[in-house]
């Protein structure tokens, strides 16, 4: 068994798409109507064939509470890895990203967590150059 | 006041100010990571949510809502009731 798919529960999936490749920099993987919206996955530019994150609909009557508990605790829905947080935070910033935590070691990582427009809180984390 | 010296006892409650004070402006989710992390800390959420409560009722901490998000502030204005009631002065003589 592997992980082939994970997903983060978006408010638009257009929305979404832009940000998620516009701003963080994904490209698009599958986009298969499905009813009123999509099987929308997308994967890193740099490993194509790696784990796809599927922008799925929170339309869910479950999904909008459990975003905002998340939200007002800070909790990211989930997290991302990059080479380096403090070259990502700079260059997200400047494309008007809000942070809600700039960098900051933790321990043995460095963390910070964003906005992603779309209802999320998301954490990127340094993986050390692994990627 | 006593307060003040009710939210100081609690190891726990003085390492959320040490790390407020590193970084003012934090969300629940920050100071649990940071108590975990770099405290070593293992407590629950709502353990670190009720210490937080605690703070705030003794006026040292303040969490402001920033649109969609709580942020949690320093305030150390409670700590001059101290200064004023055991003012900081050198030993005088005939004091060893």
């Amino acid at each position: 068994m592997k992980i082939v798919v994970t997903s983060v529960l978006v408010d638009d999936q257009a929305k979404a798409l832009t940000f998620y490749t516009d701003v963080l920099g994904f490209v698009k993987k599958n986009d298969i109507p499905l009813g009123e919206s999509r099987w929308l996955t997308l994967v890193s530019p740099d490993d194509p064939n790696g784990t796809e994150l599927l922008l799925e609909p929170d339309n869910h009557p479950a999904a909008g509470p459990f975003k905002e508990a998340l939200r007002n605790d800070g909790i990211p829905f989930t997290s991302l890895g990059v080479d380096d947080v403090h070259r990502e935070y700079e260059r997200l910033k400047a494309l008007g990203v809000r942070f809600t935590q700039p960098p900051v070691q933790m321990g043995p990582v460095t963390t910070a967590v964003f906005d992603d427009t779309c209802g999320n809180l998301i954490q990127i984390a340094e993986t050390g150059g692994a990627s | 006041m006593s307060d003040v010296f009710h939210a100081l006892a609690a190891p726990a409650r003085r390492a959320i100010l040490d790390e407020l004070k590193e970084r003012n402006g934090q969300t629940l989710f920050e100071i649990c990571t940071r108590l975990t992390m770099k405290h070593g800390l293992e407590m629950s959420r709502q353990a670190i949510s009720q210490h937080l409560d605690v703070l705030e009722s003794a006026g040292l901490v303040v969490a402001r809502r920033d649109g969609r998000y709580k942020f949690h502030y320093l305030d150390t204005t409670p700590l001059r009731a101290i200064l004023e009631r055991w003012p900081v002065r050198p030993r005088t003589e005939g004091q060893k």
